[in-house]
Parts: C-alpha cells; sequence; structure tokens
C-alpha cells in the first residue's frame, strides 16, 4: 500500500518528468533556429522564432508594454471572445448529444432512427462545412459556434450510446426489483451508470471544439483566437502565428481541467469521473 | 437494535406463497435449448427452501423467473396469489455479485427502494439507518460500496432488499464470493434475520453444509442444457433438525451425505 506521503511525492516526481521534457523540447527548438536545422517533412527550423522572442511576445500579447503595437496587451479580449464561443456551442453540443445518447443507448427504436442518419453525418469533416456554412450562415460568429457545435456533438453522443449500453445489466435488475419506474431507472440508474463514459465524450469534445475554433474565426470576425493566427498568417508574422498556438493549446488544456475539476466538485466522492 | 423493533418501522408484509407449476424455460427461440421443464414446487409463506445442485441444472434460471426478469415459456409461476410478469418490490433479490450503486452511499443504496416507491426522506432514512445496525454497518453508512469489503458489500445488499420490505427473498449463491470466515458469519447472520423478519426464502446454492444450515426444506435439481435433459427437481428434502443447528452433528452429516448423493448421481 502507498501511503499518502509516498503517494504525493511520487506525483510531484511524475509531474517534474513532464515538466523536464517540456523545457528539453523547448531547448531543441531553441538550437534548431539558431542552427537553421532541416528536419523531416522539409521543416525548416530557422524560418521560425525563436523561444527567447515568442516568451517576450506572449508577455506583451497578455500584459503589453514591451512592443506597443497593435497586437499588444489584446489576449484577454480574444480569448474572452473566443472563449464565449467554445462555450456556446459546447455547451450547445452537450445539451444535444446527452439526451440523444442516452435515449439511442436505451431504446433499440431510437438507435433505428437515428443511427443510419448520425453514421452518414459523422465522418463529413468540420473543414468540408465551412464552404456550405459560410454560404447558408454567413461569416462570422454564429458560423464558428455552428461549426462547434457540430463538431462537438458526434464524440459526446458516441460516447454517450456506448456508456449507456455498457451499464451492467445487474444494475437494472437490481433497480426493477426495488420497485423503480422506468423513467427512474433511466435517470438514477442508466445516466448516473453512464456518466463516467459520458465526461469522457465531453472532455473529447471540448478539445475539439478549441481545435475547430481557429478554422471557425479565421473567416470574418475581428475578436477571436483563430482571427489573430489568421491575421499574423496573412501579415507573415511566424512569431504572432506560434503565440496564438500557444494561446489556444493553454486555453484547451485549463478548459479541460476546469471541466474535470469542475465535475469532480458536484460529484465529490461519488466515482462518477474515470481516475486519470 | 434488533430485528423485532423494526416491525415498528416497517409494513412488515408476512411471506408470500411461491407456487411453481410445471415451470418450462427454453432459451434461444423454438430450436433452442430447455433449461428447465416441468418443475412444480410450492413453498408456503415464510419458508426457507434451498436449491442445490450441479452447475447448469437451471437454479438461476428458476430464480430469475421467480424475480420476473426472465419469462417462463411454459407453466405458471404466482407468487403471493399473482402470477409474476415482471419484477417488482415484493421479491427482493440478492444477487452473488451484490449488484449495489457504486455512485450511491451505503445509506442511499439501502434507502433506494423506499424513495423510489414513494417514501418521504426522513422516514426512508430512519428505516435504512435501522437496517444498517443490523448488519453491522452504521460506521460505514457513507462510505461507498467500492471501499468495502464482499462481506460488507453483501451485508449492504441484503440490507438494501429487506428495507424494502418484501415478502420474498430471492438469492442466487449470495455467499459464492466470500471467504469461508465471512461465509458462515454471513450464514449466522441471514439465518437470525430470516427468523426475525418473517419472509419466505429461495436460496440458491453450491454448499450442501449451507443448504442444511440454513433451510426448512432442500431441493435437489439435476440435468440441464449440457447434459441432454432439461434441468429438474429430482427430489425434495425436508430439514427437520431444529432452530439450533451444529454442522458437526451426526443427524446433520447424516442428511448432508444423503443430500450430496443425490445431487452427484443425477
Ligand atoms: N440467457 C441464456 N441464454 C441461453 N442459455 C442460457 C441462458 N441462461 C442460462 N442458459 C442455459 O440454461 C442452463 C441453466 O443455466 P443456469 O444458469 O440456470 O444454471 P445454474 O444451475 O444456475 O448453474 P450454476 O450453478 O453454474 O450457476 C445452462 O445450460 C445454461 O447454459
Ligand atoms: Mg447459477
Amino acid at each position: 500500500m502507498t501511503t499518502p506521503t509516498t503517494g504525493r511525492s511520487a506525483a510531484a516526481g511524475r509531474a517534474a518528468l513532464g515538466f523536464g521534457v517540456l523545457i528539453g523540447i523547448v531547448g531543441l527548438w531553441h538550437l534548431g533556429v539558431r542552427g537553421q536545422w532541416v528536419l523531416v517533412f522539409d521543416i525548416k527550423m530557422g524560418f521560425l522564432p525563436e523561444p527567447a522572442q515568442v516568451a517576450r511576445m506572449l508577455w506583451d500579447f497578455a500584459f503589453g508594454g514591451l512592443l506597443g503595437d497593435a497586437f499588444s496587451g489584446t489576449m484577454w479580449r480574444h480569448l474572452w471572445a473566443s472563449t464565449g464561443r467554445v462555450v456556446a456551442g459546447f455547451g450547445l453540443a452537450a445539451a444535444l448529444a446527452i439526451p440523444l445518447g442516452v435515449l439511442m443507448g436505451r431504446y433499440r427504436l431510437v438507435n433505428a432512427a437515428l443511427d443510419p442518419a448520425v453514421n452518414l453525418f459523422r465522418p463529413i469533416p468540420a473543414t468540408a462545412w465551412v464552404p456550405l456554412v459560410l454560404l447558408i450562415i454567413g461569416f462570422g460568429s454564429q458560423a464558428t459556434v455552428f461549426l462547434i457545435t457540430l463538431s462537438a456533438f458526434f464524440p459526446i453522443l458516441l460516447n454517450t450510446v456506448g456508456a449507456v449500453r455498457e451499464v451492467p445489466p445487474r444494475l437494472l435488475e437490481a433497480a426493477q426489483m426495488l420497485g423503480t419506474s422506468r423513467v427512474n431507472v433511466l435517470l438514477k440508474v442508466v445516466v448516473p451508470a453512464a456518466t463516467p463514459g459520458i465526461v469522457s465524450g465531453l472532455r473529447i469534445g471540448l478539445g475539439l471544439a478549441w481545435v475547430i475554433l481557429v478554422l471557425g474565426e479565421s473567416n470574418g470576425i475581428e475578436w477571436g483566437l483563430g482571427s489573430m493566427i489568421t491575421l499574423a498568417r496573412e501579415q507573415v508574422r511566424t512569431d504572432r502565428v506560434v503565440v496564438g498556438m500557444i494561446v489556444i493549446g493553454l486555453a484547451g488544456f485549463l478548459s479541460d481541467r476546469i471541466l474535470l475539476h469542475g465535475l469532480r466538485g458536484i460529484f465529490r466522492r461519488r466515482p462518477l469521473v474515470r481516475s486519470t | 437494535m434488533s430485528v423485532s423493533d423494526l416491525s415498528r418501522l416497517t409494513r412488515h408484509t408476512d411471506g408470500g406463497r411461491v407456487l411453481v407449476d410445471d415451470l418450462g424455460k427454453r432459451y434461444g427461440g423454438a430450436a433452442g435449448v430447455d433449461a428447465v421443464a416441468g418443475v412444480s414446487l410450492d413453498i408456503a409463506p415464510g419458508e426457507f427452501v434451498a436449491v442445490v445442485g450441479a452447475s447448469g441444472c437451471g437454479k438461476s434460471t428458476l430464480l430469475r423467473i421467480l424475480a420476473g426478469f426472465e419469462a417462463p415459456t411454459r407453466g405458471r409461476v404466482e407468487v403471493g396469489g399473482r402470477p409474476v410478469t415482471r419484477p417488482g418490490p415484493d421479491r427482493g433479490v440478492v444477487f452473488q455479485d451484490y449488484g449495489l450503486f457504486p455512485w450511491l452511499t451505503v445509506a442511499e443504496n439501502v434507502r433506494f427502494g423506499l424513495r423510489q416507491r414513494g417514501m418521504p426522506r426522513r422516514r426512508a432514512g430512519q428505516i435504512a439507518d435501522a437496517f444498517i445496525e443490523v448488519v453491522g454497518l452504521t460506521r460505514f453508512a457513507d462510505r461507498f460500496p467500492g471501499e468495502l469489503s464482499g462481506g460488507m458489500q453483501q451485508r449492504v445488499a441484503i440490507a438494501r432488499v429487506l428495507a424494502n420490505d418484501p415478502a420474498v427473498l430471492l438469492m442466487d449463491e449470495p455467499f459464492g464470493a466470500l471467504d469461508a470466515l465471512t461465509r458462515t458469519q454471513m450464514q449466522h447472520e441471514l439465518r437470525r434475520l430470516y427468523r426475525e423478519a418473517g419472509t419466505t426464502v429461495v436460496f440458491v446454492t453450491h454448499s450442501i453444509e449451507e443448504a442444511v444450515y440454513l433451510a426448512d426444506r432442500v431441493v435437489v435439481m439435476t440435468g440441464g442444457a449440457a447434459k441432454g435433459v432439461p434441468g429438474h427437481i429430482t427430489e425434495i428434502f425436508p430439514v427437520q433438525l431444529g432452530d439450533d443447528r451444529d454442522v458437526n452433528a451426526v443427524d446433520f452429516n447424516a442428511l448432508e451425505r444423503e443430500i450430496s448423493q443425490r445431487v452427484h448421481a443425477g
């Protein structure tokens, strides 16, 4: 048995290891730029900004006061705009996909009705939707939210369906023999039993939401991390592109932590989230 | 608190009569296999009946039909004078693998059935607490099933069905996954609980000793789809050893041997 203390120091050790690898990557990046390395896929490291330059620019993007250009200190406003779209799109996807997934997983008839449609739409990537979306919705925030909803919807749906199907039949029998109504078997047994799987789907969906954000915001949007990156590319500002990438990466990572810890806060000690 | 005090808390139904008449079950449609056939059994209210027999002879099938989890393909099954068509709270089931809700605490598991049947939270909580005390788990009331040993989880499962006040208790190898010591302890506790609660019990087990220790009658089943003969009842042994049974007594062992021979004769 591990005591809490050894458990904690082991966790600290693993965190240090992961941090060390990150430092190593940044170190190699620095050397690669200096030495103008050319890697596989014809990656020309010499075209990249140095890590120190990116760090400076990232600081300026967040807090201003270093470079004093149009870009300085604007990060929060971009981040705020993007977060709003992610939350809206992801929230809508979850609100649709979870109830639908529960019904599809539990009732054969619902599944038979919806499964063909799901399988037809699911393989269409968000990138393929973009031209159509621009034509029927038009440039802007709504199109972005729509694309995020669309992309987050399927992983949440499929994970929910799978989790509901894998609810141990024993638990349903236990509920039935205790006199539980059909509705409550669904609400009080199937849904909680499927929750760890649903949460996995939510995490995948939220991750995808940030991926699709860049795609959605690349057209006709003033404020947003995706539009900032798009603009930087048009201006051939590799450094700004990298800064935008880092901010989006961090935002995606943090939103996953917030989702996970938020749910843990709600569930407390109940084993409803897979331990990872 | 003793179990008899619980009668103040619960409705306390008496045991229900269980009537099985010419029961048959075929799995997998017309071309399927007959798991059991021609099973007839009349169990008096408050009686404790153990079912023993080799693996595959249809013990679980019989129990699952009584529970309402499976429909018979032939014959008639009545509990408390009413045909069994679906699972219901008049027939509490204790599973070998407990079947507790892992996201609910011990107390929440035990009051689950009462709450589902519309009992107000306070009263359901009182009854649940009383039964948790009866099975000796008061200190663990706020733990989750995953934090308990197998024996403790099975105690929770027993408290959960008893709190629900069933007329019939259906138990399928409930102590099969427990170590010998815990198992003996659980047998003692079940006997004590059963005597005071007054429910009818149908108890499936592989252990003939356990059957003789607990039951008023021991039903021996043989056959089974794998043997080419559908599972059926070959003999029913009354156990007339009184209330204070000693597993080492001569008459206990004699009966145990007799039943064992019947089981293995097939
Ligand atoms: N769902 C099912 N589908 C098809 N066949 C089944 C099903 N359940 C049980 N059987 C078959 O019915 C027969 C009786 O099974 P049952 O589980 O009732 O036996 P058992 O006496 O409980 O055995 P054990 O002592 O191993 O638990 C077996 O041959 C089994 O393979
Ligand atoms: Mg069995």
